[in-house]
């Protein structure tokens, strides 16, 4: 009984922290976007410098109309939200923030995590196909073909890390990273970082969306509670991304002045600020400069990245 | 092609970087935004917002009316009979304003009429808050138009290497001796 019990906190605490962080990066991307670009960004909502904003627009999503197109694949159509949403929840409950701090810790737990993360794209795929709309099927297709390039050069940089750690425990990860790995692992950060913004279709590789092209591809069809899950997708799949990032290259919990849970979610949250940097400040790439950035810029990157962990490992 | 023409070489990447630092940079600056409807802008001297009419210096010559290339303003008036003061004097006329309207809805401000008005009862006032559901509710009669006059600003300092206004010019040459 006091098993089931703890299940139920543990989930409970990874739903919690699922539905609010996420908004927390939603809030940030906001204001800092805004004074990026000069703007002060929403100031009504919530009084105060506008914290309520993200709440206001749910309870607006919420109170929209469900429209399923005619045409549709109905069934496939109302799934995709939830297929797209979903895996990042699962993951994140696989992430550490601290050794004991986990929703599940998983001996092969990296492996599992990049599988999930690669399903959360299907999602996309069954929104572009099943609303029978040729932006939509556009943008699907732009979607496959960005994720065929870029989860390669993505797993390739995580296997250089496992290889480094000798272990594919997230934990074990952590517990096993040295500040020196920024040096010799650096460019498979880079490589990570770079390739999990493109699966989460982040600009400046936001060509499956492009909406001066293709509406907003995939997702043109949805409305309201729909659309929002998708949104809540893309902003979950950011704190999945650079919690991951964080945990995986830059050491997670440790850091100066002991180890902490602190350091993890500083070093996310710092991750997604970059994320929000990046997005403001580089226009979108175009489809052929996608493809060409990861089969010849992230691909050999990754393999001599890996080659050189191999070659690290066996001779030190 | 010159050697000043082709691009110089730099370092690849320093570019984005360059990027990324005008982002980081305009986000420590203050953000331009006016919160309008909560901090009232601050006008520039001479805005034109809404005009003005001080009635008591109108004389209904009617040169705004006429000049007006948008025929907002509409002046109605009489003539009042202002009787002999002494034996053997004739009866004086005076023009008395009735109507004096400018429809904002046609006025198009370019300010002819201010310019134009020999008697400075029309000025400009820099308030703009004025919009309405009805457009004929844009119509100002002369009521309005005079309330307008307490928002009008103390025209604004001569600039320091401006010509002397012609009046003072004027009256320092009749208090002057002649110097010749």
């Amino acid at each position: 009984m006091s098993e089931l019990l703890e299940i139920l906190i543990r989930v409970a605490v990874v739903l919690a922290a699922f539905l609010t962080l996420p908004l927390l990066v939603g809030q940030m991307e906001h204001k800092a976007m805004a004074h990026m670009q000069s703007r002060l960004g929403p100031m009504y909502a919530g009084a105060f410098h506008g914290w309520a904003q993200l709440v206001a627009d749910g309870v607006k999503f919420a109170q929209k109309e469900q429209i399923v197109p005619a045409a549709a694949d109905a069934r496939i159509f109302r799934l995709a939200p939830a297929i797209a949403l979903l895996p990042y929840f699962v993951v994140l409950a696989l992430i550490p923030i601290a050794p004991d701090v986990v929703g599940q810790s998983l001996d092969s737990g990296l492996f599992v995590v990049l599988a999930i993360m690669g399903v959360g794209v299907l999602g996309t795929l069954m929104a572009g196909w099943a609303s029978a709309n040729k932006y939509a099927l556009l943008g699907g297709m732009r979607q496959a073909a960005q994720l065929m390039a870029y989860e390669l050069p993505f797993v390739l940089a995580a296997a250089s890390v496992a290889t480094a750690a000798g272990t594919l425990s997230l934990t074990g990860i952590v517990e096993a990273w040295h500040p020196s790995w920024l040096l010799w692992q650096g460019v498979g950060a880079v490589v990570f970082f770079t390739a999990g913004l493109a699966e989460l279709n982040r600009p400046p590789f936001d060509m499956p969306v492009a909406d001066s092209e293709v509406i907003f591809g995939p997702y043109t069809e949805y409305g309201g509670l729909r659309f929002a899950l998708f949104l809540l997708a893309e902003y979950a799949g950011i704190v999945v991304l650079c919690l991951l990032t964080a945990v995986l290259f830059l050491g997670g919990w440790q850091g100066p002045f002991g180890d902490s849970l602190v350091w993890t979610l500083t070093k996310g949250a710092m991750l997604a600020f970059v994320v929000i940097w990046l997005r403001v400040s580089f226009p979108r790439l175009r489809e052929d400069q996608l493809q060409r950035l990861a089969w010849q810029g992230l691909v050999p990157l990754a393999l001599v990245q890996l080659a050189v962990t191999g070659v690290v490992k066996v001779t030190v | 092609m010159t050697t000043s023409d082709r691009p110089r070489r730099t370092l690849p990447g320093s570019g984005l970087v360059k990027g990324l630092g005008v982002t980081l940079r305009s986000m420590t600056k203050r953000s331009v935004t006016e919160q309008y409807p909560d901090v009232k802008p601050e006008l520039p001297p001479r805005s034109r917002g809404v005009i003005a009419l001080l009635e008591e210096s109108c004389t209904v010559c009617m040169l705004c009316a006429r000049e007006c290339p948008d025929w907002c303003i509409y002046i109605d008036s009489h003539k009042e009979v202002v009787p002999a003061t002494e034996p053997g004097a004739r009866d004086r006329t005076r023009n008395m304003l009735d109507r004096f309207a400018i429809d904002f809805s046609l006025c198009m401000y370019c300010g002819i009429c201010i310019e134009v008005c020999p008697f400075d009862a029309l000025f400009w006032s820099p308030e703009f808050e004025y919009a309405e559901l009805d457009i004929r509710d844009l119509v100002h009669e002369k009521d309005r138009l005079r309330d307008w006059m307490w928002t009008v600003p103390a025209p604004p300092a001569a600039d320091t290497a401006a010509q002397e206004p012609k009046e003072v010019t004027a009256a320092r040459k009749a208090t002057e001796e002649p110097s010749s």
